[in-house]
């Protein structure tokens, strides 16, 4: 045994390489930035992540027909799973790493920060996110998850001149390391109750034995399960949300918001469901409660909220509740949802932080519900993009966002979970009010004509990067919802390795 | 039940119909979809352009649905026109629509109303915006009617509210933004339940049949035990029963009503109150027979609680839109009271009320609106002696204020007819409750007429005087108050449509009700036999 582990293992590099590219693209952005005597231009940074991303991308795809081909396999000692699951989140995070440096792009020339910070830490995130939904190793789950957070405490605070910024990033850094350690902390219980941390020998090992004295394994899944929630910010571990997606630069939090969520949520599944399926009359009524909760919590907190972005952070709460019932539902088609919910979120949620970004440079910074008065009149294009995205989240028909929903509530039904199902889709009834109470301020406007000047008096000019980013998020949203076979089709291949 | 072998036919059906005609159905849906597109090309400025396209699309949903009416075949109760395609086939979801006896005239009303919409209460002004909200709200509701896939129905049926939500805020008068988020927030929960209660029953029909569709033609075969029927009953009649609505889920309507710009209103009372009874007779009745036959006498009460409480509080009134808004509950439970006492007589009256009562709630908001426009108010007290200068109104206001009422000869009368003589026959003591509803309008609607065009002094501001319809405005006027007195005189044709399709309905609910007892072999003392 213990000779055995000295043996290098033989590295399948297809298996990882869509990681592999976005490192690579990272280190030879890297390389770059110290060669030059002086920066190129952000955008130039962003053409560049935006072909590392398209590269990884077709990488991915590449995979993808490999394992429909060959079927799913496992690599490197056994610890990363290449599947449809795994393959579905690489496409989807080396998309958002297409959208994410266009958007950010137009924000950082704005507010003048120079250099590639910004586009190397999302790639090594980006990098994090895709091993966490790949990984087939308790140990390579927290290390992927500390490659997919470290960067995102620093993207955090990348506004190093506002003051909120970098209390956003140190806020986020403090809570994210402790819920980190409480995680190890859950794989070390699990370890120690089941011998191994791989997740195939879990699921085994779990099978066959029945384990007399289980308290130190229930304490590790439970401790895993704080350190999940507080990634994809699911109540009561929601607290640092708002904060940090208040303080953080604008441009950055739309990408923040999605790769952290996709990350958790990826290795959420891989653990719940890959190691401990015969634990899931003990998880799934805690996974269930974070569910109610979350879903409660968000939609009527985000009522009382004046700021957009603190508004969009609790709203993403209630996200990320939705998103839990595929959980709960613990069937393929759950798996298949929940997948189909993050395309969705992504997508939308780049787009609706893009647009507070626009909103918040136009404004001095401000992201007051009323900053965004008459956007529908004085830019419509604007007011319409935001108003999509919006009408998106609360589920409104023929976008990604109604089907999303619809999908997970489904799962949830199949599964006979009728009560959370009914209080899903009254906690969307209430999301709608706080949606749409922004698209009536953009659009309804005249009440108080001085309001008209302070706020959006002049266009608002954007930059063509943000728009050309913009738009791909409106296309995503508003194709898959009119056609949304092939992402369902997809969504539901990258599900069946559940079951 | 050899569901399998139906669908085939159902499937070779639409195939044959496929092939012999052009889409109408589809073309109807899509009609107004694409002028939205197309008007969202226009610049801004140009807004007799945009009119005129909106004009046209409106006025070719009409013809196309002329078409339907003409094509129709009249004895045949099943669908028609059906027109399948898979859209979701992961998710069970697919293009299927078709019409029948039951949704014919509704969609037939709904074509009607939005060109006079379009021509008579459009808003002077951001005429674009206008527009394509009301096209999008013209393809959400004969979407609705025409979906034979019930989650398309939903898709459509929650299409509706973004458009109407728009209309509201953007052209309602002062109260606007408070009626339009307790409209939407009211509807959005009834739907709630809605889409839960869709989806249990598609996963039902898939665990006994192993097919996940959404497909109503499918979903009627499934076995629904009791309390699953009731549950399921229940869930999809909360959201049809706020959008109605039917007392006491009702208190979103008088402000919604009153606060909405004409335009809206019209479609509110008009076409969108009949979302609500439509998916009572179309998905209720169909889907969950027992359950229907069971609470009906629950359905039944609050119908006529609605009839009896609509017209009391309509005669307390003194907004004449709210005054609509209260008797349009009235109406509306009428219909329910139809629906649920399950003869045929009084499900055909439901129907056609469903029809008479768009025309002449449509009538009545236009009027309204051009009351508004001469005298910018809606308080019935301060609207006096209209009668002297604008005669024509007058009597065009009475004809239709008489319809409402259920006079014989105007169309009110046929649709309540046929609803209390059906439901004396089988529930008497309702309908012998219901009858003072008619009563209760006539007061009501009288008082209100009393106080408009005849009170004493006429309260004209000299510097003003008081105009007359114009052209225009009679032009819109015209197809409503022709239909009215044609329905009201001879409603034959449009009761030989509906009838086959509601014969069948019943027969099939009557049928699954005896199979029931058949199988459960222990028979529960059942009302409506």
């Amino acid at each position: 045994m213990l000779a055995s582990a000295f043996v290098l293992p033989v590295i399948d590099y297809t298996a990882i390489l869509p990681e592999l590219i976005l490192l690579g693209g990272m280190l030879v952005l890297l390389g770059l930035v110290a060669v030059i005597p002086k920066d190129f231009a952000t955008t130039t940074y962003a053409g560049l992540t935006m072909s590392i991303g398209t590269a990884s991308l077709v990488s991915s795809l590449v995979l993808w027909h490999d394992v429909t081909k060959g079927g799913p396999f496992q690599a490197v000692a056994q610890i990363v799973n290449v599947d449809g699951f795994s393959v579905f989140l690489m496409v989807l995070v080396s998309s958002i790493l297409i959208v994410a440096p266009m958007l950010a792009a137009g924000y950082l020339e704005n507010e003048d920060i120079q250099g590639a910070e910004y586009y190397i830490l999302a790639l090594i995130s980006g990098a994090g996110a895709m091993l966490m939904g790949a990984s087939n190793d308790l140990i390579l789950i927290f290390l992927a998850l500390e490659v997919l957070s470290i960067p995102l405490y620093v993207i955090a605070g990348l506004n190093f001149r506002r003051a909120t910024s970098g209390e956003a990033a140190m806020k986020y850094f403090l809570l994210g390391s402790f819920s980190s350690a409480i995680f190890v902390y859950g794989i070390a219980l699990t370890y120690g109750a089941t011998g191994t941390t791989n997740i195939g020998s879990i699921s085994g090992f779990l099978a066959r034995n029945v384990i007399s004295s289980p308290g130190t394994l229930y304490a590790g899944v439970a401790l895993m399960v704080v350190g999940f929630a507080f990634k994809i910010a699911a109540v009561p571990f929601h607290m640092w949300s708002p904060d940090v997606y208040e303080g953080a630069p604008e441009g950055a939090v739309g990408f923040m918001a999605a790769i952290a969520k996709v990350g958790g949520f990826a290795a959420l599944f891989r653990v719940f469901i890959g190691a401990l399926p015969t634990l899931a009359s003990v998880w799934s009524p805690v996974v269930w409660i974070l569910a109610v909760l979350s879903l409660v919590v968000g939609a009527v907190i985000a009522l009382s909220q004046r700021n957009l972005k603190r508004m969009l952070a609790y709203s993403s709460i209630n996200h990320a509740g939705f998103i839990l019932l595929g959980l709960v539902a613990l069937s393929s088609r759950g798996v298949a949802s929940s997948l189909y919910y993050l395309f969705s979120y992504s997508f939308v949620v780049l787009g609706s932080f893009a647009v507070i970004a626009v909103i918040a440079r136009d404004n001095g910074g401000g992201s007051e519900i009323d900053s965004v008065r008459n956007l529908g009149r004085c830019s419509p294009l604007l007011g319409t993009v935001f108003a999509i995205f919006l009408l998106a989240q609360a589920g409104a028909p023929f976008t990604t966002g109604f089907l999303a929903k619809f999908y997970v509530v489904s799962a949830a039904i199949d599964a006979h979970s009728y009560a959370i199902a009914v209080l899903a889709m009254l906690s969307a009834a209430v999301a709608v009010v706080f949606y749409l109470r922004v698209v009536l301020v953009m659009f309804s406007g005249s009440e108080s004509p001085e309001a008209i000047g302070s706020a959006v008096g002049q266009p608002v000019v954007t930059s063509r990067w943000v728009w050309s980013g913009l738009s791909i998020c409106v296309m995503a949203t508003l194709v898959f919802g009119v056609w949304p076979s092939p992402l369902i089709d997809f969504a539901r291949a990258a599900s069946l390795i559940f079951h | 039940m050899d569901h399998q072998t139906l669908s085939t036919v159902l499937q070779v059906s639409g195939a044959i119909s496929r092939q012999q005609a052009f889409p109408f159905l589809t073309a109807i849906i899509l009609v107004p979809v694409f002028a939205a597109s197309l008007i969202l090309a226009i610049p801004r400025d140009a807004r007799r352009l945009i009119r005129g396209v909106a004009l046209v699309a409106s006025v070719a949903v009409l013809g196309i649905s002329a078409a339907v009416i003409d094509l129709f075949r009249t004895g045949d109760g099943g669908y028609q026109m059906v027109s399948n395609h898979m859209w979701a086939p992961g998710l069970g979801i697919s293009w299927s629509i078709g019409v029948d006896g039951i949704s014919l005239f509704l969609v037939a009303l709904t074509s009607l109303l939005f060109p006079l919409v379009l021509f008579g209460a459009y808003a002077r002004q951001n005429t674009k915006s206008f527009s394509v909200w009301i096209l999008l709200l013209e393809a959400g509701c004969l979407g609705s009617f025409l979906s034979l896939d019930l989650l398309m129905f939903f898709l459509f049926f929650e299409a509706t509210l973004v458009p109407i939500y728009f209309l509201m805020v953007s052209w309602g008068h002062e109260g606007r933004n408070r009626a339009a988020m307790k409209f939407l927030v009211y509807t959005f929960v009834g739907s709630a339940f809605l889409l839960v209660g869709a989806i249990a029953l598609a996963f039902m029909h898939q665990s006994q049949t192993g097919l996940l569709t959404f497909d109503i033609r499918s979903l009627v075969h499934t076995h629904v035990s009791g309390t699953e029927g009731v549950l399921l009953m229940l869930a999809f009649t909360f959201a049809f029963a706020v959008k109605a609505p039917i007392w006491p889920f009702h208190t979103w309507s008088p402000d919604t009503y009153a606060e909405a710009p004409a335009s809206a209103s019209i479609i509110l009372g008009g076409v969108m109150a009949k979302l609500g009874t439509y998916g009572i007779v179309r998905f209720d009745l169909e889907l969950f027979p027992h359950a229907t036959i069971l609470l009906a006498p629950l359905f039944l009460t609050l119908g006529v609680i609605g009839i009896i409480y609509g017209g009391i509080v309509a005669a307390q009134q003194r907004d004449l839109k709210r005054l609509v808004a209260f008797s349009s509950l009235s109406h509306m439970g009428f219909i329910v009271l139809g629906a649920f006492a399950l003869t045929g007589e009084s499900v055909s009256g439901a129907v056609v009320e469903m029809l008479n009562h768009g025309l002449y709630t449509a009538a009545l908001f236009l009027l309204i609106a051009m009351i508004y426009s001469r005298r910018r108010t809606f308080e019935i007290a301060r609207l006096r002696g209209l009668q002297g200068a604008a005669p024509v109104m007058a009597g065009i206001f009475t004809l239709v204020m008489l319809a409402s009422i259920g006079v014989p000869g105007l169309n009110g009368f046929v649709g309540e007819f046929l609803i209390l003589a059906g439901t004396f026959a089988a529930h008497r003591w309702w309908a012998v409750v219901a009858v003072l509803g008619v009563v209760i309008s006539a007061v009501y609607m009288l008082w209100a007429y009393q106080q408009i065009f005849h009170a004493s002094q006429p309260m004209t501001d000299p510097k003003e005087p008081l105009r007359d319809l114009t052209t225009r405005e009679r032009l819109v006027l015209v197809p409503l108050v022709v239909l009215i007195v044609a329905l009201g005189v001879y409603p034959k044709p449009v009761l030989d449509r509906i009838e086959p399709a509601v014969n069948q309905l019943i027969m099939h609910v009557h049928q699954v009700e005896a199979t029931n007892a058949l199988n459960a072999n222990a028979l529960s003392p059942l009302e409506g036999r």
